[in-house]
C-alpha cells in the first residue's frame, strides 16, 4: 500500500528533472523528499499523481500503476499541490464540503479524520479561503486533501511561506495522521523538518544524493565537524576559505560549520591563522553535524 | 449525481460572488438591446430640409404640405434663390433641399411633366439615399392622387411594398443579431473563462486528482451558464417586445427550442476555447477576436452576406451565428415553423456535436 519508484525519468525538452530516480516508501510511513527548488520534487509529486507521465521507469502508488490504473490512484490518494489550490472565492466549510462531495463522502463521515486540524481553523468556517492566512490556508487545503480518507497523502511543500509556530503544528498533525495508518510522502526544503520524517531522501538536480533515516544519513557525515565563531562573521568566512587546510565551510546561523583536510585536526594552528588574520573572540569547538551539513556535503 | 450537484453549486457560487462577471451578465444584453434599438438606426425621423419654391403655385404647395406632414422631414428654411443652397448646405443646417422649378404647376398641367430637384447632403451616403427615396415616395403619391380621376392607357406603376418589416423598421433587423452576439459572448466567453479560472488557479490539479470524471466537471462547468443564457435570451425577447413592439409571429416555443441549442452550440466552442488556452486573459482574447467580430461582421447582423465579397460569402457558412440569425429572423418576422429552418437548424447541430467532439479529444485528463 506505500508507494515504488524504480528508474523514474522525466525531462522537459533539454532541461532534466528527475534522472533514473528509485526508491519505496513503506506503507504507513512518513517519508521526506527534501530538496532545493528545482530540484524535481513536484515533478516527482505530480508523476506520482498521475498528472504527468514519466519519460522512463515505473511506479505504483498503494498498489496502483501510475499509467494503467490512474483512476484507481485519483480515487484513493488525497493531493496537496504546492501552490495554494483551493476556491478563494467559497468560504472554508463550502470548500471542504465541495471535496468531500465530489470524492462521494461527507464531512461528518470522516470528520474524526480531520477534527484536529479542523478545529483549529473552525471558528473561521465562514471566511473566504482567499482571506485566511498562510497557515490556515494550509489547514484548510490539508483537510481537504483529507476529507475522503486517503489511503496514501502527497503534500508538495506544505510549510513554505507559514510561520514557524504553525509549522510545527502542521508537522504534529502529520504524526498523527501516520499513526492512522496514512502512508505520508512530503517534500519540503526546510532541512529541520526532514529530522521529523521517518526515512528522507536528498535530491538535487533530478538525482537522489541518498535516501535513509534522517539519523544514518547525519552519522554519514564523512568529517568531523567544527563549530567556529569571530567577532567578524565577514572577516571570519573570507579567512577560512583562503585556509590551505580547510575542507569546506558553510555559514550556519552565528557559527561557521568548518571541516578540515587533516585528520586530527590542528586546533591550535587554526586559531593562529585567524588570530594572524585579525580576528578576535575565536571560538572553535566540535558539533554534530546537521541534515543540512550532510546535503552540502552530499551536494558538493 | 450528487457530485455533480455539488459541482454545479460551486459553479453558482462563484458566479454569484463575482460582482463584475455578474454585471457583464446580465448588464450588457439589456444594455446592448437599448443602445441598438434607440440609439443606432437606419431609420429618418424628422430630418432637417429646406424649401427653394421657384413655382410658388398650388401644385408646389401642395407637395410642401404634405412633406411637413409626414414625420419623416422637418422643414426648417425656405430660401428665395438658387445661390443660398450651397451656403446653406455648408453651414450644415439641413440634409436635403427639395428644388420646384419655375411654372411647376402649370408644367405640369399642360406639358404633363414638370420637374422637382431633391439635392442632398451625401457626406452620409445611407442618409442621402435614404432621404431621396423618401420624397421620392411622397412625390410618387400626389401624381398617383393626381392621375386617379384622368385615365391614361398602358400606364405601368411600380408598387413596391416592404413584407415583414412594413415600416423598415431597424430594430426588428437588430433584435436577432444583438440576441445572437449576445448568447454567443456570454455562453463563449464566460465558460472558457471559467474552465481556463480553474487552470490558472491551480485547482484544475486538484480536480483531476479527484474521482471526478473530464464530461462531469464540464457539463458541471457549462450547466450554469445554460441556465443564464436562457435567462439572457428570455430578457432579450420580452425588451424588444415589450419596449420596441417586435412581433413575434411565429412559436415561441420553437425559438426556445433554437435558442437553447444555440445556446448549447456557443458553450461548446467555450469549452473548445478553454482547452486551447491557459490563461484567461488567452481565453477572453480568443473569443473576442474570434468570435465577437466574426459573429458582428460576417454573419449578417450588420453587412449583408449577399453584398460580400464572394470568399467571405463562404467563410460566413462557419460562422454558427449566420444559421442562428436566420433561423431567429424566420420565427419572430416571417412566423415560419420548423419545416423552413430545418436546414439551419441541422447545421448547427452538426456544429455543436463537432466542437464537443472535438473539446472531448482535447480535454486534458493530465497537466501536459
Amino acid at each position: 500500500m506505500g508507494i515504488t519508484i524504480s528508474n523514474i525519468s522525466k525531462s522537459y525538452g533539454e532541461i532534466t528533472a528527475l534522472s533514473d530516480i528509485s526508491f519505496d516508501v513503506k506503507p504507513g510511513e512518513l517519508f521526506g523528499l527534501i530538496g532545493p527548488d528545482g530540484a524535481g520534487k513536484t515533478t516527482l509529486f505530480r508523476i506520482l499523481t498521475t498528472l504527468l507521465i514519466a519519460d522512463n521507469g515505473q511506479a505504483t502508488v498503494a498498489g496502483y500503476d501510475v499509467l494503467n490504473d490512474y483512476k484507481s490512484i485519483r480515487n484513493s490518494v488525497g493531493y496537496m499541490p504546492g501552490r495554494f489550490s483551493l476556491y478563494q472565492d467559497l468560504t472554508v466549510e463550502e470548500n471542504l464540503n465541495f471535496f468531500a462531495t465530489i470524492f462521494g463522502t461527507t464531512i461528518e463521515e470522516n470528520y474524526d479524520l480531520v477534527k484536529d486540524i479542523y478545529v483549529q481553523i473552525e471558528p473561521f468556517k465562514n471566511r473566504r479561503a482567499g482571506k485566511l492566512s498562510g497557515g490556515m490556508k494550509q489547514k484548510l487545503a490539508l483537510s481537504c486533501a483529507l476529507i475522503h480518507k486517503p489511503k496514501v497523502l502527497f503534500l508538495d511543500e506544505p510549510t513554505t511561506g507559514v510561520d514557524p509556530v504553525s509549522r510545527k503544528e502542521f508537522w504534529e498533525m502529520l504524526k498523527r495522521l501516520q499513526k492512522k495508518g496514512i502512508t505520508i510522502l512530503v517534500s519540503t526544503p526546510y532541512m529541520d523538518e526532514a529530522a521529523l520524517c521517518d526515512r528522507i531522501a536528498l535530491i538535487q538536480d533530478g538525482n537522489i544524493l541518498e535516501i535513509d533515516t534522517p539519523n544514518a544519513i547525519v552519522s554519514h557525515f564523512p568529517k568531523p565537524l567544527y563549530n567556529i565563531s569571530a567577532h567578524n562573521m565577514y572577516n571570519l568566512i573570507e579567512s577560512l576559505t583562503n585556509y590551505e587546510h580547510t575542507y569546506s565551510i558553510f555559514p550556519f546561523g552565528e557559527f561557521v560549520h568548518y571541516t578540515d583536510k587533516r585528520d586530527p585536526i590542528d586546533k591550535a594552528s587554526l586559531k593562529t591563522y585567524l588570530e594572524f588574520q585579525g580576528l578576535t573572540d575565536i571560538k572553535i569547538e566540535k558539533t554534530q553535524p546537521t541534515i543540512e551539513d550532510t546535503f552540502m556535503e552530499l551536494a558538493k | 449525481m450528487k457530485r455533480f450537484i455539488g459541482f454545479v453549486r460551486k459553479e453558482f457560487y462563484h458566479i454569484f460572488r463575482d460582482k463584475r462577471s455578474l454585471f457583464i451578465l446580465f448588464g450588457m444584453p439589456i444594455a446592448q438591446i437599448l443602445l441598438f434599438g434607440f440609439a443606432i438606426t437606419n431609420e429618418i425621423n424628422n430630418v432637417d430640409i429646406a424649401i427653394l419654391d421657384q413655382a410658388n403655385d398650388v401644385a408646389s404647395k401642395e407637395i410642401i404640405n404634405k412633406i411637413a406632414a409626414s414625420k419623416h422631414f422637418s422643414i426648417v428654411d425656405i430660401i428665395q434663390q438658387e445661390s443660398s443652397i450651397e451656403s446653406i448646405f455648408k453651414k450644415g443646417k439641413v440634409k436635403a433641399v427639395l428644388q420646384f422649378e419655375n411654372n411647376f404647376g402649370n408644367n405640369l398641367i399642360k406639358e404633363k411633366q414638370a420637374n422637382v430637384q431633391v439635392l442632398t447632403d451625401a457626406t452620409d451616403p445611407n442618409m442621402a439615399s435614404t432621404i431621396s427615396n423618401y420624397i421620392s415616395s411622397i412625390l410618387k403619391k400626389y401624381q398617383q392622387e393626381l392621375n386617379e380621376n384622368i385615365s391614361i392607357d398602358y400606364q405601368i406603376i411600380p408598387q413596391s411594398r416592404m413584407v415583414y418589416n412594413a415600416e423598415l423598421k431597424s430594430v426588428y433587423m437588430f433584435v436577432p443579431g444583438v440576441m445572437t452576439v449576445i448568447l454567443m459572448l456570454v455562453s463563449a466567453m464566460m465558460t472558457s473563462i471559467s474552465i481556463t479560472r480553474e487552470k490558472e488557479q491551480g485547482t484544475m490539479e486538484i480536480l483531476l486528482v479527484s474521482p471526478l470524471k473530464p464530461f462531469q466537471v464540464i457539463i458541471g462547468k457549462v450547466f450554469p451558464y445554460i441556465f443564464l443564457s436562457v435567462i439572457n435570451a428570455v430578457v432579450i425577447v420580452l425588451l424588444s417586445i415589450f419596449v420596441f413592439n417586435v412581433p413575434v409571429n411565429g412559436s415561441l416555443f420553437l425559438l426556445g427550442i433554437e435558442s437553447v441549442l444555440f445556446i448549447i452550440t456557443s458553450l461548446a466552442l467555450g469549452i473548445l476555447i478553454s482547452t486551447i488556452s491557459a490563461t484567461q486573459q488567452t481565453a477572453m482574447m480568443i473569443s473576442l477576436m474570434g468570435l465577437m467580430l466574426p459573429t458582428i461582421l460576417l454573419s449578417g447582423f450588420i453587412f449583408p452576406i449577399s453584398s460580400m465579397p464572394l470568399p467571405l460569402q463562404v467563410i460566413s457558412n462557419i460562422i454558427p451565428a449566420k444559421w442562428f440569425i436566420i433561423i431567429v429572423k424566420g420565427i419572430m418576422l416571417k412566423g415560419i415553423g420548423i419545416g423552413f429552418v430545418l436546414k439551419e437548424t441541422l447545421i448547427l447541430l452538426l456544429m455543436t456535436l463537432l466542437f464537443i467532439g472535438v473539446s472531448v479529444k482535447k480535454y486534458k485528463i493530465r497537466l501536459e
